[in-house]
């Protein structure tokens, strides 16, 4: 299985994302998804910028490609659209219909995590229309996703979101400038200051919800280290990892030396458990709300 | 020639009762679900059977309204005959049309029933041209209904860029996330809209009431909790009050309804299709009361847009069932954002 290090979902400096990448180019990841994906207002890195990066990482050996918008409202949001579309250097990762339509029969895409591939039909019909690899919805299990394996077009890999902070909605309202009273285009671009998002919590004080803008995940960091054999018995080509502030070569590592039995589910699992800003999560994969942890034990009984 | 302008009324029937509600008060078409998670308002005792489906739309058909079937949920795998089969009926049925989010589902329905119009869901999530374009080219879709999403300037906008009819939402329950792209209630419960065609099922919601107040959970996570002195709402999940940084407030939205009563003469300038209603999931009584005030008001409008005004016994009425009892103009209004 190859590893995959998804879009960067926060609003970081340039300088932080700069170092970052530089670190990412020493890592052991063989993909790197690149562009802002939450929010069209951020605008620190301009396409330019981040085909500087893309050339940067490229030289160092990692395939590149470029992530689309996820909710696409505007004439600009779409003007930024049609230029990614038309790069001529990177493969691109559409997040919206849209975006399909901007690449159907002109490049190979790569289906990502929002377009809603939930059958085996739809993933036929997007790999008839360019996609030489999708992402699945992050709400599927490990059973839902074995018809589409089964029945998977040639030449199509199949990439599954597995450690970081759940993307789970979209919106065009911004929950950071609302906890701000700030309307949305005025919104002082506050988010920068939460390079992991804003927590959430109930009023019992646990940990729920993370507010990322417009996006929301989840607080719990979904991890599926423990669960990489269960991956590959499904077929799974390619395991995503999504950025987080610290630590994220580290864990890379950690993935790779899994990968390549290095080291124990356990002990995998345990190393991570000091890398993460909050406790781990499984639960989708295992056919359960996001939020549960199936444990080692019985994540093996499951198999 | 070009048929004639007209804002359509479209109105929820979670029952064969409410169905006839609504076309006897005015509504042009009528949207529905047939009883499982073909839909997304999958909810215990709501919704059709084939042989109530027939009834509704010889009962609409009868007085010249409409009848449009929603099948918008995505099938997995193990379901896909469920979703096949639905579309064979409503076919059979002679729906108006059907209501897809799924490509898949949009492609069998094409190539299997070419002369069943095709309407895209609320839940396919475009909210761009080339999103609708994309399905326009495809599957040939007539109308898309927009997520609650856009602001008035880019709907019209939108609008501009695409030969499909567009449908939007007027008044009911207001989600405050992109639909189609919110798995929230998975992450709480393992069922979503997309799914199960459920967003904070019933079976995951406890009330306690405790020294603290009257508490509503989900699955076991605290969604609110009330005085004594407040009204409780439903506990879906992104109108529940939570804490950030010390501060505990309705950190996603209030409960609240969208009621775009205001913005009629301008849907009708950019020539919008569809006025929805949400709610298949409310009484007969509710339905009879929504579509009675929006015939009304459509009509005013459609004979005099320049002279329109809401009339406060409109609003007054709609406020007193709407939830939470306030209403919103939602993303429409750019600072709600």
């Amino acid at each position: 299985m190859k590893l995959a290090l998804g879009p960067v979902l926060y609003y970081w400096t340039q300088e932080k994302l700069q170092k970052f990448y530089e670190g990412i180019a020493a890592a052991p990841v063989d993909i790197v998804y690149l562009g802002e994906t939450v929010c069209s207002r951020r605008h620190i890195m301009r396409l330019s910028d981040w085909l500087e990066v893309a050339k940067m990482l490229a030289a160092a050996g990692k395939e590149v490609v470029l992530s689309t918008l996820t909710l696409i409202e505007s004439e600009s949001d779409l003007k930024t659209l049609r230029r990614i579309a038309e790069n001529s250097n990177f493969a691109v990762e559409a997040n919206d219909m849209g975006a399909v339509h901007r690449l159907a029969g002109r490049m190979p895409f790569i289906a990502g995590p929002y377009l809603n591939i939930y059958n085996p039909q739809t993933l036929h019909l997007v790999a008839s229309l360019g996609a030489r690899r999708w992402v699945m919805p992050v709400e599927m299990s490990h059973e839902a996703l074995q018809p589409l394996q089964q029945s998977r077009p040639a030449g199509v890999e199949t990439e599954v979101f597995s450690y970081g902070r759940l993307p789970l909605a979209f919106s065009s309202r911004c929950f950071t400038a609302r906890f701000h009273n700030l309307p949305k285009d005025d919104c002082r671009f506050l988010c920068i200051d939460d390079p992991n998002g804003k927590t959430m919590r109930t009023r019992e004080g646990k940990p729920f919800l993370v507010i990322n803008g417009t996006q929301t995940q989840s607080a719990l960091v979904y991890n599926l280290i423990g669960d990489l054999d269960s991956l590959r018995k499904a077929g799974v080509d390619v395991v995503r990892i999504s950025p987080q502030s610290e630590h994220t070569a580290e864990i890379i590592r950690l993935f790779r030396d899994r990968l390549e039995q290095r080291i124990s589910p356990e002990n995998a699992t345990q190393q991570m458990e000091s890398m993460m800003p909050e406790a781990a999560c499984n639960g989708y994969w295992h056919g359960r709300p996001g939020m549960e942890q199936m444990f080692l034990a019985s994540a093996m009984q499951h198999e | 020639m070009p048929p004639e302008y007209k804002l359509e009324l479209v109105c929820p029937a979670g029952s064969l009762p409410a169905l006839k509600v609504a076309v006897d008060c005015g509504a042009d078409s009528v949207y529905i679900g047939f009883r499982d998670d073909t839909n997304a308002r999958n909810f215990t005792g709501l919704n059709f059977d084939a042989a109530n489906a027939r009834a509704g739309v010889a009962y609409a058909h009868a007085k010249s309204a409409k009848v449009f079937l929603a099948l918008n949920t995505y099938p997995q795998a193990h379901g896909w005959e469920r979703w096949e089969k639905a579309i064979d009926q409503a076919a059979d049925i002679g729906m108006d049309a059907i209501i897809l989010a799924d490509p898949g589902l949009m492609q069998y329905a094409m190539k299997t029933h070419p002369q069943l119009h095709l309407h895209l869901s609320v839940q396919g999530s475009a909210t761009n041209y080339e999103a609708i374009n994309f399905y326009h080219e495809h599957f040939g879709i007539r109308r898309a209904v927009l997520p609650r999403v856009l602001s008035f300037a880019q709907v019209e906008e939108l609008a501009a860029g695409t030969p499909v009819e567009l449908e939007l939402f007027g008044f009911g329950g207001l989600c405050v996330m992109a639909e189609g792209r919110c798995s929230l209630s998975s992450y709480v419960t393992g069922e979503s809209p997309n799914n199960c065609g459920v967003c904070s099922p019933p079976k995951a919601v406890r009330w306690q009431k405790t020294a603290k107040g009257l508490e509503s959970r989900l699955n076991g996570v605290l969604i609110d909790r009330y005085a004594d002195d407040e009204n409780a709402g439903y506990p879906t999940l992104c109108k529940g009050r939570f804490e950030v940084e010390g501060e505990t407030y309705y950190t996603m939205e209030e409960p609240t309804s969208l009621n775009t009563l205001e913005l009629l003469p301008e849907l009708l300038r950019i020539k919008v299709r569809g006025l929805k209603i949400e709610g298949r999931q409310r009484s007969p009584a509710y339905v009879g009361q929504v579509t009675r005030i929006w015939r009304e008001a459509i009509d005013q409008c459609m004979k005099n847009p320049q002279g329109f005004s809401v009339k406060p016994a409109w609003t007054a009425e709609l406020g007193k069932i709407s939830e939470g009892q306030q209403h919103t103009l939602g993303a429409y209004h750019r600072p709600w954002k």
